[in-house]
This record gives structure tokens, sequence and C-alpha cells, in this order.
């Protein structure tokens, strides 16, 4: 074995060390004076001096900035030393790019690399503090370890020699099945025992692959039984909550233009009658919760791989992210046992879901990031893509008896065992270490690889169906693939990341960029020789029969044969019990301050409100070079833009806008309430950058607690119906959707619960790029107009929280109104009319003021007076801070003020300011007195501050 | 006269290939498209083309350092290749990965005597991957072909590692082509108009001939007024765009 480290060399930048310090000092630890990462390459094979010095010299080595050495070299004095590398099993990527390298220079000795990192400290660093900055900082035992002596490069060759497993439920009775069923499959009683009598039916023991395969397809995540299941609340009845809401606005609007929906891997409309767009949003909570980087990297890389399985296969063009974190600056000391730093856990989603889109290729040019305490435990980490395909290729394909069964992509280990059922239980503080093999490292490499493969295969129609492989494996992918016809797979010609894989193992596996194809056997050839080419694996597993059967082999050995009918229709409907009460908080009484310039600064500051350019920027938002308006707007390119707007096609002006809307802050009074407001902000946000209703698809995402407890079923209930409600009036139906259900985390003493939490995306189709409007002031003397009517509602708002209120008048939607009024605002949009929108959400007018404002670099006043409102309001607070729904910011040059104003007739819209040259906001109360004076470099410095990390 | 025709060069993990294709059809040349390895194989052949150009991406995932394992194939498998289609006097060009290829293959600066890599490229100041437009000034005295008669040229970067640091002694020797400036045109003006911290504020290098060139920010990326990030906010202005570089690459090739 050589052991080789490469390091910076003396007299050069470097930032890996020197973030590693500046990390160290955010743990609140100063012992450290000094720090130095290197990277550790161990090879395992035979080379001659020589061979060893070209591998380091030519490949691992910058010849400029860095130094090698192949020599054990001692501890330096005074320094602590830290080596941290994978656990066995767990995938690194570097791996096998340097076993390539390292075959590129000619060598062909080396059989097995790993790598790892060694850090060196130097300080006063004690015992307790090196172990400190290791759990905190350096090591994730579910992924790492610390490398306490040598270790073997390879793993030791494993064998597998078969053996089938049946397992004996016949005889069982509820205990015993209970007992099977835990941690395991995560199914209930009800359907346990329905599963025992189907194996009794057919007189004969259960196979262990075929209960894991029925545990997968009947599992909360796979098939969404609580949205499907018969709920009672009070005295009404519920039959399929997402049949009765949701899909029922899809149903009912009837659009022409949604062209797929509800059946295939993403939602898909009508782009402009040559192509279509589809869009998915997923969530990897509990991955994340446990290994941020790893979760979050395969996350993005799953939802990716919707789009890529969508029809006939889209390529995806943009990617969307939004994140729900504990907060930030929460102290270390209050941390619940086994959970990680909020703090770890943003930085290490960030640059997961970076990582993975930008080296697909892919922009990330929209996303959001909510912080609540309740989500310290169990963090949300919501991935949305967009892909695009010939509007001909929409449609699901389907494949006929004796197409082949081919995979695509990655090779298969024991990544993400039992991921799905993992999902469908609670974390709890012994998850790091039960889970440890649900986390999976990506490799978008790999992806890339088989998507370019896949664009090629389907120009030339080589293949007539295509399904990504992700939750539950192949026993989901195949399973739902092979249903209408049967089909039956060779578990051994699966191709493995090493060796000694059980068939079970091979079946459940969720090792990651896979992808599933049914290939007729006269195009196979063709379809290889195309993966080859751009060295993506592709292999047959087996072939689509037409017995509608579920057929596994293992090196001829029959190891499952189940019916398609049960398999997807044995389920029963759940029967569920909700409740819902509606909470009550205490009615703030507090006094207006006579100043609102530090409440709004406050406001400006807080987490949920200031600016994310700290992430945005580590997001490559340019790529295919389609962006008409950037996640930064205004003049300094750093003002927050509304929803994205890319230009697809490279000859045509169409553009495709995307937007999100949450804001879990609301449910806590009222989920009914709280879904109507992510709805309207998802559309507003559409509007205020030009778009208009004309074509706008809604997806859900619903991220609750457990349902199996009433009063968060109520809670659910509650928002699927709104989802309805207020869809129906907009005109917006839903394409997609996906729940991620018991997100609690148990810390031993207490539950903590997600604050139930509904992200709306929304995608829209907009005629003219051209008519995109940015949210940045553009002129001093332009006017400045309210759009919508303010009502006395701050029940859940950012004025009410920092004064450490909730309240109840939570805001509310009128759909009626706010249709009107958008469309009335889209028609002065598009006549050139509108220089500058912001729309009205957290924080109220005063922070939109403040950001169209400073993102201007000009100043504004604004004149509460004038202000619309829909009920008398008697405080200039509540005017200025107020969270009500449908609102604009709208700027207007003063010789178009007319020509606005008849446009929006009959709408509650007023003149409330001006833009001015002095760089300053300043906010008159009613009675005409400056409420607020603050310079705008003071307000965007609030904003920027927290996040500049 | 027939089309210029331009060889995208890919590696697994190339993902700016698409944009910068219709940049260049955007100016009338002819793209083709080709991995390292069909050009190893003679599957495709370099002499059929006027320009070849490596676009950005991660190639190999940049797993050890940025655009290393690419370069390694290019110089151990085509190396010979190159050097004569450039004795041809036909056009190279690297951006962003492709960049930090030609620069670790040695094939620029390709400074004469010198087999060592004179520069690399390598991780940013910042210590993080970034995006963000800047200001580019040309260098008019240099020989590059690909920015003459341009002035400057507004670009977004995305990368993580596109710091120029020079070997002892070659920072003279380099022929810059385009440097970081403010937007009032001037060096020297640091993070963040110098995004990752290059010595000298360098954006883009060429070689002697001029006709070998690599910079790190993206023109494929700007190629129409609606890419500008304040598109909304000022007048459109031609002179600004990155579709220049490829008018300019071009009409030179037209040439050959």
């Amino acid at each position: 074995m050589y052991r080789i480290e490469v390091s910076i060399k003396e007299g050069f930048a470097d930032p890996r060390s020197e973030g590693l310090q500046k990390d160290i000092l955010d743990l609140g630890i100063n012992a450290v004076k000094q720090a130095r990462v290197s990277s550790i390459y161990s090879l395992e094979g035979k080379l001659n001096e020589k061979e060893l010095i070209t591998i380091c010299r030519e490949l691992l080595t910058d010849p400029i900035v860095e130094e090698f050495s192949y020599e054990e070299s001692p501890v330096p004095k005074g320094a602590r030393l830290v080596e941290v590398a994978y656990n066995p099993g767990v995938m690194d990527p570097v791996e096998e790019s340097v076993k390539k390298g390292i075959r590129d220079l000619g060598i062909s000795t080396v059989s097995a690399v790993r790598t790892a990192k060694k850090y060196l400290l130097w300080g006063d660093i004690s015992d307790d503090i090196l172990k400190s900055i290791c759990d905190k900082l350096l090591v994730n035992s579910v992924v790492q370890h610390i490398v306490a002596d040598k270790e073997a490069v390879s793993l030791p060759s494993a064998s597998y020699k078969f053996k089938l497993e049946k397992i004996d439920i016949a005889a069982m009775d509820d205990d015993a099945l209970m007992e099977l069923s835990k941690g395991r499959f995560w199914l209930n009683i009800h359907e346990m025992r329905i599963i025992q009598d189907y194996f009794k039916k057919l007189g004969r023991q259960p196979t262990d692959v075929e209960l894991e395969t029925l545990a997968q397809t009947w599992s909360e995540h796979c098939c969404h039984k609580t949205f499907k299941a018969r709920i009672t609340l009070g005295n009404k009845v519920i039959d399929n909550l997402m049949k009765s809401t949701v899909m029922k606005v899809t149903q009912e609007l009837n659009k022409p233009w949604c062209l797929s929906v509800f059946k295939d891997n993403a939602g898909v409309i009508d782009f402009d009658g040559r192509y279509a767009v589809n869009f998915k949003v997923e969530t990897h909570n509990h991955p994340s919760a446990v290994e941020p980087y790893g979760g979050a990297a395969t996350g993005i890389g799953g939802v990716i791989r919707d789009a890529m399985g969508t029809g006939l296969g889209a390529k995806p063009i943009l990617n969307t992210d939004v994140f729900c974190f504990g907060l930030p600056d929460m102290p270390h000391a209050d941390l619940p046992k086994g959970v990680l730093h909020p703090r770890r856990i943003f930085k290490g989603v960030r640059a997961g879901v970076a990582d993975y889109g930008n080296r697909m290729g892919i922009p990330t040019s929209n996303g959001s990031i909510f912080f609540d305490e309740r989500y310290v435990g169990n963090p949300l980490v919501y991935c949305g893509t967009v892909g695009i395909m010939p509007a001909s290729m929409s449609q699901k394909g389907r494949q006929r008896p004796g197409d082949l069964v081919v995979l695509v992509g990655g090779k298969t280990g024991r990544d993400g065992i039992h991921g799905v059922t993992f999902a469908s239980g609670e974390l709890d503080k012994q998850s790091e270490t039960l889970s440890s093999n649900s986390v999976q490292i990506g490799n978008p490499i790999v992806e890339k690889k088989a998507l370019d493969a896949i664009l090629q295969a389907r120009g030339l129609g080589l293949y007539v169906r295509i399904h990504d492989v992700g939750g539950g494996g192949l026993s989901s992918a195949v399973g739902e693939v092979g249903e209408e016809t049967g089909v039956k797979v060779n578990l051994e010609t699966v191709p493995l990341k090493y060796s000694g894989l059980s068939y079970m193992e091979i079946w459940i596996s969720e090792s990651q960029e896979r992808m599933l194809l049914a290939v007729p056997p006269e195009n196979i050839d063709r379809f290889l020789a195309i993966c080859k080419n751009e060295d993506a694996d592709a292999v047959v597993i087996g072939e689509f029969t037409d017995n509608r059967r579920l057929q596994l082999f293992y090196e001829g050995n029959l190891v499952c044969d189940m019916d398609m009918a049960f398999l997807h229709n044995g389920l029963p409907q759940l029967e569920r019990e909700a409740v819902w009460e509606q909470p009550k908080y205490p009615e703030p009484a507090f006094k207006m301050p006579s100043d609102l310039t530090e409440d709004l600064k406050k406001i400006l500051g807080s987490w949920n409100v200031c600016s994310k350019e700290w992430v945005i920027r580590q997001y490559d938002h340019e790529v295919q070079g389609t962006s008409v308006l950037k996640p930064l707007v205004g003049k300094t390119n750093d003002g927050p833009g509304d929803a994205a707007v890319i230009r697809p096609l490279a000859d045509s002006i169409k553009g495709l806008i995307v937007s999100n809307g949450i804001n879990p802050k609301y449910g806590d009074i009222d989920p009914y309430w709280m879904a109507a407001s992510a709805i309207d902000e998802a559309v507003r946000q559409v509007i205020a950058v030009g778009g208009d209703l004309e074509e706008v698809a809604l997806l859900d995402n619903f991220c609750w607690g457990n349902p199996e407890k009433p009063d968060r079923l109520g809670a659910l209930v509650r928002a699927a119906q709104a989802c309805y409600d207020i869809a129906m009036v907009y005109g917006t139906p839903f394409i997609s959707g996906k729940d991620s259900l018991y997100n609690e985390y148990e810390t031993g003493k207490e539950t903590i619960c997600i604050p139930p939490t509904l992200l709306i995306s929304a995608m829209g189709v907009m005629d003219d790029i051209d008519k995109a409007v940015t949210m940045d002031c553009k002129q001093d003397g332009d006017l400045i107009y309210i759009v919508g009517a303010t009502y006395n509602e701050l029940g859940g708002s950012h004025y009410y929280s920092i004064h450490g209120h909730v309240g109840n008048s939570v805001p509310k939607v009128n759909p009626e109104k706010g249709k009107q009024l958008m469309n009335a605002l889209s028609a002065a949009t598009k006549k050139g009319l509108v220089k500058a929108c912001h729309d009205l959400s957290e924080g109220g007018i005063g922070v939109a003021a403040a950001e169209m404002a400073f993102a201007g670099g000009l100043g504004m006043t604004i004149d509460l007076k004038n202000a619309p409102l829909g009920e008398a309001i008697e405080r200039d607070d509540y005017i200025l801070f107020s969270e009500s729904n449908s609102r604009f910011l709208v700027e207007i040059a003063p010789e178009d003020k007319k020509a606005f104003e008849k446009a929006m007739a009959g709408t509650a819209c007023a003149e409330v300011g001006r833009v001015t040259k002095d760089k300053k906001m300043v906010v008159k109360g009613r009675n005409s007195k400056a409420v607020l004076t603050a310079s705008i470099d003071e307000l965007k410095e609030a904003w920027q501050k927290p996040l500049r990390w | 006269m027939n089309k210029v025709r331009v060889l995208m060069l890919r590696a697994p993990g190339t993902n700016r290939d698409v944009d910068t294709q219709i940049a260049f059809e955007e100016v009338g040349a002819e793209v083709e498209s080709a991995l390292v390895t069909e050009l190893v194989r003679k599957d495709k052949s370099l002499a059929d083309y006027h320009i070849l150009m490596i676009p950005g991406g991660f190639t190999y995932g940049d797993d050890i350092s940025a655009g290393k394992i690419m370069a390694n194939e290019i110089r151990l498998r085509l190396g010979e290749d190159i050097k004569k289609f450039v004795a041809d006097g036909r056009l190279v060009m690297g951006i962003c990965n492709g960049f930090q290829a030609l620069v670790k293959t040695g094939i620029l600066p390709g400074i004469a005597g010198q087999s060592a890599q004179p520069v690399t490229l390598t991780n940013n100041d910042s210590g993080k991957f970034e995006c963000r437009w800047v200001y580019l000034k040309v260098n008019e005295k240099s020989p590059c072909v690909f920015t003459r008669g341009i002035r400057g040229i507004y670009a977004p970067i995305a990368h993580g590692e596109g710091k120029l640091v020079a070997g002892p002694g070659m920072a003279e020797k380099l022929n810059i082509a385009l440097q970081y400036v403010d937007e009032k045109g001037k060096t020297g003006a640091g993070y963040p108009h110098n995004p990752n911290g290059s010595i000298k504020d360098i954006a883009g290098i060429c070689d002697a001939t001029g006709r070998i060139f690599g910079m790190m920010p993206h023109p494929e990326d700007f190629i129409r007024w609606t890419q500008h990030p304040r598109w909304t906010l000022e007048k459109p202005r031609e002179d600004l765009l990155g579709l220049q570089i490829f008018t300019n690459a071009v009409a030179w090739a037209k040439g050959i």
C-alpha cells in the first residue's frame, strides 16, 4: 500500500485551511491558532518508485501550488492530528476518478484507491476540544470515521452464496407479525394480515424479497396511503383526500395545456406547441438530517432523474431548492441529543445541492429558506427540477412483452437500503446509527453521463419507456414499469459496486444515478453502443413478459413470483381519524413604537427575510445561458428577485416563470390559510415578474408530522381543502405533488413535530420575455403604487414575531378579488406601464419598499394614509407590516399615471409614494408625520449582515 | 466559402457545450461535438475542423483538481494531434473548465522552451464556488485573435478554481488577453471585481501566436441583451456582449 499526502506549498494561499479555521471559530472555539488540511490518497497495488512519482507529480499534485510526500511524516511539534476517511462501503466518487487518471498514465497495477482528509491543528487544544471539533465539524460518524491506524485500501472481497430466505408467517399471531414488521417493513397490522392471508391462500411461505417488495410498494413514501385514506373529521368523511382536493382542481379546470398530470414522475404542460415542460418537487428530509451533504445531494440527484424519467425523457433545465432549518444561532448546549447543529445541516445541505446541480449543468434559479426552531431535529429539503422535451414525447411510454429491461447509470451497492421505509417512520436519537446505510453520497458525473446517453437515444427513438430508479430501488421501479405487462429480472446481472450483495439487497438497494428503460430487442445494440460511447454503464437485466407477474431470478433460482394485481391493488384503503381545533393565541397588546426604523431593521435582519446571497452565489444560475430574471437583481446585482424567468429555447422569445410560496408560521394559527397564502404567494410572484394567470401550473408538497395522530391529520385536511378552494378560483391546476409525513423527532423526553409545512411551487408560461419586470426601483421621480388592500392581518407575521407574539389574525385570501387585481396588473405590465414590481409578503409594505429602494440604489417615500385598506386599521405599524395577501408594490413613470390608473380601475390600488434620489426611505404615518426615516445603506446592511458567512 | 467548422471537445461532466454551441451557431459556424475518446479512437479527426473548443463543465467531477483528468487525457493521447492542429494555423479555445484543462496540459500559456506546466488555475481566494458577473478589459497589445478590436466584455463567472497563479519568473512571460476590472475599467479593484484573486487580475491568456486562448468567464452566456443582469434597467449595448469573442474567432477562421 502507498500513502500519498498532498498539501499546499508554503507561501501559497490555502483557502481550505483558512475556511477550517473560520469554521472552528464559528463553533466558539478560540484555541486553534492555525489549521492545515491536506489530502491523503492510499493506493493498493504494485508500483515501482518511478511510477509512484509519476502518479504523484502528473496526477495528484498541482505543480505550482501543491507538494506531495509518500513517506510517513511525523506529526509536527505542538500539533494535533486528525485523519478522516469514509466508512467502508460508502461510495467516494474521487476514488473512481483517481483510478481512471492512473490508467491514463499507462499504469495498470493499482487495484484500489481510498481518499482521506488530514487535519493538523495547532494551539492549546485539549482532548475535549479536539473531540468537540471532530464531532461538530470534521466527522459525521454516519459516513465517516477517524483513521486510527493503517487501514486496508480495498474492502475485503466478500462472497455471497445463494440461499433462498423464506419467512414462515402463516403461523404468526399479531404480536409476531408486528415484531417482524417493526423497524424493517413499517407496515401496520392490517397490512401484515393481508400479506399473511395472501400467502396462506397460495399455500406457501413468502420469501424475504417478496415481503420487502410489498413493504416498499405499500410504503407511505411510495403510495401515499394517508392521502388516499378514508378520513373521518367530525361528522365529515373524506374518501381520498388527494382525489377530493388537489386532483379535483385539475379535473374540474380541465385545461387543454395540461398534457400529463398525476400519472408520471412529473407533471407535464404544454410550452409552445412544439415543446412541453415538466416539473417535479421532491423532499429528502430524513437522509439530510443525518448526513446533510449526501442526503441533500441525492435529493437533488433524485428529482433530476424524475424530470429525466418523465414521458419519453426530458432535459433538465432548471432547479429550485427550498430548505427549512432550525435557527443557525441556536446554542450548542440546547441541541437535542443525536442531532446535528442547524448551521452544520444548513452548510452541508447547501453544499450538497450546489455541488450536484452545478456539476449536472442545471441552473439553480429559484429557491427559499425558512427557519424555525422546530426543524432542529428534522430539517426539510425540497428539491425541484423542470425539464423540457418535444411535445410529442410528453406521454408515458408503453413497453411490449419481449422488450428488454435495461439499467443505465450507477452501479448497485448497499447504499440506501430501507430508505423508503426510513422515510415512513419518525426519527429519534438512534436514527443516526440505525439509518447509516440509508444514507448515500451522490455522484453527479455518473448521472450526467446517463443523461447525455439517454438524450441521444431518445432522439433516435431507441427506447419505448423510461423510469427513474429512486426510493425503493429496483423493487419500486421495476414493479411500477412492469405492472401492465409483467416482467422478469435476473438479479445477478445487475452491475455491483462490490461483491457480497444478496439478491434481496440488490433488489431493494437505493444506489443513486440509475435509470430503467424498456428497449425493444432490435434496438439494443445501438442503444448499448451510445451508452458505451458516453461511458455510461448500461446492462440488460431482464425482459418484459405478458403474464402480469413480477418474477425475479437469482442465478436461475426463482426468488419472487407475485401477482402484479396483488402488489399494486392489494393494499386496502386506510381508515384514519382526524380532529381539528382552532388554536388560540393571546392577542398582543403593545404600544406602537414612535419610530419604526429599528423594527424594520430587525425584520430585514431576521433569518427568514435576510439576504440569501451567500447561498445563491454558490449555485450556478447562468449555465445553459437561459436566464432572463436571475435570483439576484438590481443596480448592484444583489436585490431579492421575486420569481425566476428563463428562456428555455434559443429560437423563441417565450419564457418560463418559476416561483414558490411557503409560510409555516401561518399554519400555527390555521393550516387552511397557510395553504391559501402559499398559493397566493407563488401565484403573485408569477404576476410580479410580468406573467399572467393564463397558464400557471402548481405543485403541492406537504411535509407534515405523524398522520396517525389525529390533530396532525386534521391540519392536513384543512390545508388540502384550501388548495382546492383557492386554486379553483385562480384557475391554476395542480400537475404533480408529493407528501412527506412522519416528520417528527423523538428526543427521548419529548417529540418535536415540525410545523405543518406546505410548499407550493408555480410554473407559468410567458409569451414574451421582453415584458419581464424586476423589483428594483429604476428612476427617481417615479410614482409608487400599492396594488391590493391591506387588512389588519398580523397573525403569524414577522412584526408580531419580533415583539414576541403569534396572534390570531392570520392573513386570508379572497381569490375572486385577487384574481381580478392580478389580471388587471398583468394587463398593465404587458402594456409596458410597470417599471418595477415587488410582491408583498413577509414584513409587508415596509420590507418590500426597503428592498425595492436599496435594490435600485434609490430612496423612497411612502405615505401610509393613502394605502388602500380593506378595513379600518388604527395603527401605522400595523399598516406598514401587515402581511395581507394579494398585494404588490409597483413603480410607474409619472407620464403613465393615467394609463396605469385606468388599467387598474375597479381594484384596490392607490398612489402612495415616490422614488427619490436621496437614498433615504421615509414612511409617513396617517397623520403625515414620519414614523420611519432610514438611509437605504443602513437598511441594506441590516438585510445583508446575518448571512454574510 | 464553406462554413467554419468547430469541434466541441467533451469529456464526462462537460456541461456548457450547448451554450457554447449556440454562441458559435449564432455567428454562423457549424458545430460538432465529440468526446476525447472519440478522437483517440479516430472516429473523428481534428483535421476536419477549424476551431477546437473545450467548453466549461466539471469534467470527471473536477476530482483531484479542476480539469486535471481531462488535461492528462488530452496531453497523453491527443497531444501530437493538437500540436499539428495549431501548427496548421487553426484556433484553440478553452472556457472555464476548458481553460483549466488547457493550462494543466501546458498547451497554455505555451511559453517556448518551457516543458513543465508554468502556471495553474487553483482555488478561489474566497474558498467558494461563485457565480457572479464581472467586467473584463481587453489587453490591446495582446496578440490574441479572439479579443481583437473588443474593448471590454461583461460576463458571468461560475467557478471555484479560477485563480491564476504563476511559477517563479513566469508571470512576466504571459500573454495576458483579459483582465478583471471594476465598472469603470480599472484594474486592481480587488474582490469581488477580481472574483478569485488571480495575479495581475488575469481572466484570460493566449499563447504567442494568439491562436490558443483560454478564459475563466463565460462569454457564451452573454450573447443577447436579456441575459445581462440589469437589462430591465440599462440601455442595450452590443459592445459588452460576450458574443464578440465568437464573432472574432469565426471571422479569423474563415481565413484559414
